[in-house]
């Protein structure tokens, strides 16, 4: 059953306002979630002021200018800083994606937060510290759909060739860098994330469901067969609005179904 | 080894924090107004009730029915009833594979608002010209 309130211990405190730097032109507001495992108090928001001047534009770049001239003890996972590890996957200004990769002026703020930029980890996850979720069941559902190529017929001597159109529709599947933007951005999968595997999985499922050389479609179908599995999607459609790489895991996921109805017809 | 203590660690904020989109608001509305259609079967199997019971217990249904509040709540029954049905239709072409474009998929979502408020208005109009 959907718990949509937070529990007790993960309700958020006001937190402490860091004071504005000294000579700055150009400042911008950050409202920055925070927890801390050693003091076991609630999570709490704090509020940054970035000096743009002396900051890049990117929201990746205000938490390292953060962490640098306010606050060492501001924790976030970042280490590409071009969008191809996923590691500063994140909530920033209501939806999901990579701080390497939004822009600070592309969060605008709404409501009475216009002008400011909210900053919280990826949405429904058990929090490490401060940005920092905890992945391990996310990676398990990714472990569960077995994504490596599966066959029964004997190795050719050099590698297991495919065509060129075949290749073709590994477009848009391949390229997904597991940042988890996808999946923590699913009611679905903040509701039943248990049982649920979630766009980014599926997404991957679908990726080895169409490899004109993977032998074992049947096998993978069955892995997927179940109310929760596969069927708790709901065509929600946030996984496919958050993606930064603008993939369609929706789209990916609805193919699966249709392969589903397709085999027993 | 000391043992650290730590604190359980807290669920991070999700439908406190995060953005509206046409497609998460309409998905949320296909299920509220599906979760309506129950209530909305129960007064037109009552209305049946009272239509097989004689003609007081209809009279006195048509006058419940026909009243300010039993108008505007046919009006949101009429409404539900037909917003779940171009949801429904919404999901079908979903289904099928088709209009996952980032705009398509936006404007699907937006117009069934549009569509499904102006075929309930449409019913209404229809009807009070014909009795």
């Amino acid at each position: 059953m959907a718990e949509f309130n937070l529990p007790q211990n993960s309700r958020l405190t006001e937190g402490k306002a860091w004071p504005k730097p000294a000579g700055a032109a150009k400042l911008t507001e950050f409202k920055v979630y925070r927890w801390n495992p050693d003091t076991g108090e609630n999570p709490r928001t704090d509020t940054y002021f970035v000096d743009r001047e002396d900051c890049g534009p990117m929201v990746l770049d205000a938490l390292i200018w953060i962490k640098s001239k306010i606050d060492p003890t501001l924790t976030f996972r970042r280490s590409c800083r071009e969008g191809i590890c996923g590691s500063c996957a994140m909530n920033m200004d209501g939806k999901n994606g990579l701080a390497c990769t939004t822009g600070i002026d592309e969060c605008a703020g709404h409501g009475k937060s216009a002008g400011k930029v909210a900053i919280y980890p990826l949405p429904h996850m058990p929090v490490i510290k401060d940005l920092v979720p905890d992945l391990t069941r996310f990676y398990a559902q990714h472990a569960s759909i077995e994504p490596w190529l599966k066959t029964t017929t004997p190795a050719p001597e050099k590698e297991w060739k495919q065509a060129k159109d075949d290749r073709e529709k590994l477009d848009g599947l391949y390229e997904c860098i597991l940042c988890a933007c996808c999946s923590t951005s699913c009611p679905s999968y903040w509701w039943n994330g248990d049982r649920y595997l979630g766009p980014a999985a599926l997404l991957q499922a679908y990726r080895w469901l169409i490899d004109s050389r993977d032998e074992s479609t049947g096998e993978r179908l069955d892995n997927l067969e179940d109310p929760f599995r596969l069927y708790r999607c709901h065509t929600i459609m946030n996984c496919a609005n958050a993606c930064p790489k603008g993939l369609n895991p929706a789209k990916a996921i609805a193919e699966v179904k249709r392969m589903m109805v397709a085999r027993q017809v | 080894m000391a043992e650290v203590k730590q604190a359980a660690r807290p669920l991070s904020p999700h439908l406190q924090i995060y953005r509206w989109s046409w497609t998460m608001a309409m998905s949320i509305a296909h299920r509220v107004t599906g979760c309506a259609l129950y209530a909305g079967t129960v007064l037109i199997a009552a209305w049946l009730v009272a239509a097989a019971s004689g003609p007081a217990a209809f009279e006195t249904a048509q006058a419940i029915a026909g009243s300010i509040l039993g108008r505007l709540v046919l009006f949101g029954y009429s409404f539900a009833l037909l917003h779940h049905m171009v949801g429904g239709l919404r999901h079908f072409v979903w289904d099928m594979g088709y209009g996952y474009e980032p705009q398509t998929r936006m404007n699907m979502a937006k117009y069934s608002v549009v569509v499904s408020g102006g075929l309930t208005l449409l019913v209404w109009i229809l009807a009070y010209a014909l009795r």
